[in-house]
């Protein structure tokens, strides 16, 4: 084995051929390396968007959920009638349910004074809402009328008030025009329809919001035994309840979100459309990097027929440059794009994180255009003639 | 030389009598060029190089002499008549057999021809790299000791850029004969130096090949050199001239 590797050694031509040219190396990674940049950035938005899009989503203590079928996403939800909740807990599996109001309302910066649209969820403070260790201790200050929990994750521009509430100030401002006050900090995350979120009890909702109907909501939240099967239950609710709801599992809620910001907003086709011109514009320079490698080495390869060296030998070596110019731009791209990743978290919040998928998708992005740039420079190197070298 | 190194993959000889030959030449012509402008560079030539013996070819510029050397380089495809080399015929010979071939012929040309990304001593590698059994180091031993038999021992890690023309000429040399040709075909190898380094390479590619008992076929320009010759071959539009060795 051992003897073996000694005998088929060969000088690195590939390496030797790329770094005695250290400028030309330097801007073939710089290229590379900016296209893997723009891939990691376009991506990491796009599954950041699509991840953060239901982080409230995720944290709703609910197997199933009724929303009012012309509901198209967080950011547009309708009424149905609360009493179809009502008529859900007829059924046997079904042990919990909690009515929840959904919309946006203008909030003041208790600072600044200037304006923004916040989520706000309206419940009764008894329900169980958010899968939250000490939710309930948190839910009962919202028994008080005009109270709100603000969740410390919102972007700053809603004011200072997770460091004024810790700092033990009566923190107090404008919703909708109407005065309330912060009873506690909640954890939950921004995403892009939403800035910031806020909860509050049902009474305060429908004050902030008089002309709401009291029998209207929302969202419904409804609990399970848990035995029992969620995709089973679903279905004979949809078959029970009249067709102004629609009910999903909390799962298919998620996706009903994450689906809404794919394909109904031009959003991620914007962000994959980015990435596919980082691609593009990497995959240019690297071409044209790798063609004018073998054109200027024209003569060397033909000398190298010459000699009886084998045309697949030659198309090994391009091969090689390719593979090695991947893996020379890809490690500090990766590296870029973490950095970039833990500047957008702190920045704005977004759950944007290296994931496996993401970081192998982007390497064999990356080596695909570096191989492919190789083999189009091949080309130039079968119409080498080793006869015009004399 | 230590040791001599067997060629493994050499071409199988067809018939005994053409195994004195490292070359035959029969009735070649070769035209260039398409319709209205095809012209004959080549006409009806015939020769024979023995092993181990050192041919000059000369003549007028353009009269053929670098179409004739790439043809029995097999680097060319022939058109008419036909070239042994060691007795192996490239008329419709495949890729493959004339790849096989050029491994045992070793080329220098009028322009050096060296991998500028690689030292002298990594260039005459690529030359002993072709041999086929031997480990790393072996082939590296290879390549230093062609480049002690060029006198270039103190130059072995420079680049070609720091080359003078005659060392860069000696390092192609050393490179051709690592491959341990029996044929040498060298293009008007010191057209670019002056005549004494010029004289120095001829002298030592000769030196070589009489060693290695390597046949060569050098083409040249240059007067001052005919006398290293074994026999003398001159050139006149695309026809041998009657010989006078
Ligand atoms: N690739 C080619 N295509 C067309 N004509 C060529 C080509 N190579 C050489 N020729 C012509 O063939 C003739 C012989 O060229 P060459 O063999 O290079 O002559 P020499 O080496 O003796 O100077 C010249 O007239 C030259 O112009
Ligand atoms: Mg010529």
């Amino acid at each position: 084995m051992r003897s073996y590797f000694w005998q088929k050694r060969r000088i690195p031509l590939a390496w030797l051929l790329l770094s005695r040219q250290p400028l030309r190396l330097f801007v073939a990674l710089a290229g590379i390396c900016f296209a893997g940049i723009l891939m990691f950035m376009q991506l990491g938005f796009r599954d950041g968007l699509f991840d953060a899009s239901v982080t409230v989503h995720r944290k709703l203590d609910a197997d199933l959920v009724l929303i009012s079928p012309r509901s198209m996403s967080s950011i547009s939800m309708t009424g149905f009638p609360r009493r179809r909740l009502i008529q859900a807990m007829a059924h046997e599996d079904v042990v919990g349910i909690s009515p929840v109001n959904w919309n946006f309302l203008i909030w003041r910066n208790p600072e600044t004074l200037s304006t923004r649209a916040i989520l706000t969820l309206g419940f009764e403070p008894n329900d169980l809402l958010l899968k939250d260790p000490d939710f309930t201790s948190k839910s009962k200050t919202l028994t008080n009328f005009g109270r709100v929990l603000f969740d410390e994750l919102s972007r700053n521009e809603f004011g200072p008030i997770k460091e004024w509430f810790k700092e033990g100030k009566v923190v107090e401002t404008e919703l909708s025009g109407k005065r309330v006050r912060v009873s506690g900090l909640i954890s939950l995350g921004p995403n892009f329809g939403a800035d910031g979120n806020l909860l509050t009890s049902r009474e305060t909702y429908l004050d902030l919001i008089p002309n709401t109907s009291p029998g209207s909501i929302e969202l419904g939240l409804i609990r399970l035994r848990p035995d029992s099967n969620k995709g089973m239950v679903a279905k004979s609710l949809t078959a029970s309840l009249p067709l102004d709801v629609k009910v999903l599992t909390k799962e298919g809620f998620i996706e009903f979100e994450k689906n809404y910001w794919r394909s109904s907003t031009s959003i991620g086709f914007i962000f994959t459309l980015g990435a596919a011109l980082g691609f593009v514009v990497g995959s240019v320079i690297v071409y044209q990097i790798l063609y004018s490698d073998v054109s200027d080495h024209l003569p060397e390869y033909a000398t190298l027929m010459a000699m009886g060296y084998r045309l697949e030998t030659l198309l090994g070596v391009v091969c090689r440059e390719g593979f090695l110019l991947a893996i020379m731009g890809y490690l500090p791209a990766y590296i870029s794009g973490q950095l970039l990743y833990l500047l957008v978290r702190n920045s704005t919040k977004l759950p944007i994180y290296m994931d496996t998928q993401k970081s192998l998708l982007i390497f064999f992005l990356i080596l695909f255009m570096c191989m492919a740039s190789a083999l189009f420079a091949m080309r130039r190197l079968i119409d080498a003639d080793p006869a015009e070298i004399f | 030389m230590t040791k001599y190194i067997s060629l493994t993959n050499q071409v199988q000889l067809s018939t005994p009598s053409v195994q004195d030959y490292a070359v035959k030449v029969n009735e070649l012509s070769h035209w260039f060029g398409e319709g209205l402008n095809r012209r004959k560079v080549l006409d009806r030539i015939s020769m024979e190089i023995s092993l181990g013996e050192f041919v000059l070819l000369a003549g007028p510029s353009g009269c053929g002499k670098t179409t004739l050397l790439t043809l029995i380089g097999a680097l060319r495809r022939i058109e008419k008549g036909d070239i042994s080399i060691f007795g192996s015929k490239l008329l419709h010979s495949s890729r493959h057999t004339r790849q096989r071939l050029r491994r045992q012929i070793g080329m220098i040309f009028q322009g050096h021809n060296l991998l500028r990304c690689l030292t002298a001593e990594q260039n005459v590698q690529m030359g002993s790299d072709l041999l086929e059994g031997l480990s790393y180091s072996a082939r590296r031993d290879q390549a230093r000791f062609w480049l002690r038999s060029v006198g270039l021992e103190d130059h072995m890690h420079k680049l070609p850029h720091d080359l003078s023309g005659g060392q860069k000429q000696r390092v192609a040399i050393a490179r051709a004969l690592a491959a341990r040709p029996k044929l040498l075909l060298a293009d008007e190898p010191t057209a670019a130096l002056d005549s004494v380094t010029g004289r120095e390479i001829v002298d030592l590619l000769k030196g070589l090949a009489n060693d290695q008992s390597c046949a060569v076929l050098m083409v040249t320009h240059d007067q001052r050199i005919l006398d290293v010759a074994d026999r003398l071959l001159s050139m006149e539009d695309g026809k041998l001239l009657p010989s006078i060795g």
